[in-house]
């Protein structure tokens, strides 16, 4: 035990000391693209700056000089995390507006993945005959990309915000099914059994027993959809845009703020590790020691 | 002496035409007796008490108790299996609770509970009711087994080499509290086990079955000694070498050479020791 604390507090030490390399590295990498910036500008000096404005070169902004430093996004950075809720029109709300669109879209989705899926898989899993019939289906649908389904949906839906929920719904689906059918189909002999001799009904027998045993191999399935959902919810953004982190980032690069687009792929990183977080809290909840 | 279970020409082939694993298996058990049936591996032992369980069906034959064929898992009939099979993510308590309210559906909470520790008391478990089947051993996983099957009173209890994968400190204490809990609740109880000792302790009769494919029950041995024995004391009854003799005889040698009976002979029954030495074969009985 007291092994296994010191290393986890040595990891945290390398942790910290890799983090601090790795900016320090980003730093002193972008200082050299900055001066050469700025060199560029004094090079120009004596120009107009109307002429200068009009290359983009204009010397009173900062914001296009080459990559930015870490400096330079913590900036940006603390500028977003402290004002998140405002809303300047269509293409300029806070980060946690965004950050809530696409949230509220891969829940939506992914609770109705989980509606679907649970119960379809505990069929399937209950049944070899279905589960023989329904494979095919499973084994074509299954490796389609979910934004293969974009124009599908945008065409049966009309609406661009559903037809990101549906393609959140559709790529969630499938380790969900896969992993419930399994997780049933695994439920041991002699459980069953004892429920037989018990004259456990159907229901009780599905919940109390089937349920349980294949709870740690649901949430698992689970954990694995919500991980695809989270990738695919930027690029579907992107695709559709109006509101969302994928769309943020997809704007950001169209107004070449690198420094925004660098700070909205921390946040979808720092987000799908939340996300990632809770389902494992959940499958610590329903696992079990056989 | 009242007929409590009845099994008429039992008999299972696994695929249609092929030579059965047992065949014209007869036997029965009366209220509160406690019967063993010892044979080796692939005679089919687990079969049968799945079919007397209603977990599996035989290819011919019946089983009745109570004067009502048996046709599929009840309350009526308790199993201790050999796995265990608990439910690992529940406690001890929840485990049996769980078979408490299977029972009935309809009990007050509280009520449930008081029965289900009272079990688990019986059990020799009080103190561990919280803990999951993971934290307990071979032994204690074992008895809430026996107390799962226990607390469902139900009319008769069918096991299924419970002990068989404990070590033989543990196996001995549970076998006196098994004896100990079957003696003060007078419970119906059919036992399989590959040890004779276990057998001669526990059954009031032994049932001996050949060897596989095409195994019968090829005699009945009645325990001789007297109910009142301990492991401790009963290797002093004078019968007792006697049946172990007959008995280890039997698994050691004429399972082997064992010609399969008539259909519809019922086995003979033999008190080794009393009524026929053990050198002539039993004689055949011919039902009506």
């Amino acid at each position: 035990m007291v092994g296994a604390q010191r290393r986890s507090a040595l990891a945290a030490v390398l942790s910290v000391v890799f983090l601090v390399l790795l900016l320090l590295a980003w730093h002193l990498a972008t200082l050299q693209s900055a001066s050469s910036v700025a060199s560029a500008a004094v090079s120009t000096a004596g120009v107009d700056p109307e002429y200068l404005k009009l290359l983009g070169k204009d010397p009173g902004t900062t914001k296009t000089t080459g990559f930015p430093t870490p400096l330079q996004i913590g900036e940006a950075g603390w500028k977003h995390i402290t004002n998140p809720f405002y809303d300047n029109g269509p293409n300029d709300k806070g980060i946690a507006i965004q950050l809530g669109h696409s949230l509220l879209r891969v829940g939506l989705g992914f609770f109705i993945a989980c509606l679907v899926a649970i119960p379809l898989g505990f069929v399937i899993g209950m049944s070899p005959l279905l589960s023989e019939a329904l494979n095919p289906f499973i084994q074509v649908l299954k490796p389609i990309s979910p934004l293969a389904w974009m124009p599908l949906a945008l065409y049966t839906i009309k609406d661009s915000s559903t037809s990101g929920i549906f393609v959140i719904f559709i790529c969630s689906i499938w380790p969900m099914l896969i992993n419930t059918a399994f997780g049933v189909a695994g439920v041991r002999r002699d459980l069953l059994n004892v429920a037989a001799t018990l004259e456990v009904t159907p229901l009780r027998r599905a919940f109390l027993v089937i349920l349980p045993t294949a709870a740690p191999t649901i949430v698992t399935g689970m954990r694995i959809s919500m991980g695809i959902a989270w990738l695919v919810i930027v690029a579907a953004e992107m695709l559709v845009g109006g509101t969302g982190i994928g769309y943020f980032v997809w704007n950001e690069w169209n107004n070449l703020s690198i420094t925004n687009v660098i700070f909205a792929i921390l946040v979808i990183g720092v987000s799908g590790m939340f996300l990632d977080f809770l389902f494992a809290r959940l499958q610590k909840l329903v696992s079990y020691v056989d | 002496m009242s007929e409590f279970l009845k099994v008429e020409a039992l008999g299972k082939s696994f695929a249609p035409g092929a030579m059965p694993v047992f065949e014209n298996v007869w036997f029965d058990i009366t209220k509160g007796e406690f019967v063993c049936i010892i044979g080796h591996s692939g005679c089919g032992k687990t079969t049968i008490l799945n079919v007397l369980a209603g977990l599996d069906r035989a290819t011919t034959g019946n089983v009745f108790m109570m004067k009502r064929e048996v046709k599929g898992p009840s309350l009526e009939r308790g199993v201790v299996f050999q796995s265990h099979a608990l439910m690992p993510w529940l406690s001890v308590k929840k485990n049996v609770l769980f078979a408490v309210n299977s029972r009935w559906p309809d009990l007050p909470r509280d009520e449930a509970e008081t029965r289900a520790l009272r079990y688990i008391e019986m059990v020799g478990l009080k103190g561990a009711e919280h803990k999951k089947p993971s934290e307990l051993s071979g032994g204690m996983k074992q008895r809430v087994g026996i107390a799962r099957a226990f607390c469902i009173e139900p009319k008769m209890l069918l096991l299924d080499e419970p002990f068989g994968a404990l070590d033989a400190l543990t196996r001995g204490t549970i076998q006196d509290e098994l004896l100990r809990i079957v003696q003060a609740t007078h419970q119906t109880v059919f036992m399989i086990t590959h040890d004779v000792d276990e057998a001669m302790l526990l059954a009031d009769r032994i049932l001996l079955m050949s060897n596989g494919p095409r195994a019968q029950i090829a005699e009945i041995v009645q325990n001789t000694m007297t109910r009142e024995r301990t492991r401790n004391t009963i290797h002093h009854d004078p019968q007792y070498y006697r049946i172990r003799n007959h008995l280890v005889d039997f698994l050691v040698n004429r399972s082997k050479e064992y010609q399969p009976r008539e259909a519809g002979l019922q086995p003979p029954t033999v008190k080794p020791g009393i009524e026929s030495d053990d050198k002539p074969r039993p004689t055949l009985v011919r039902v009506a």
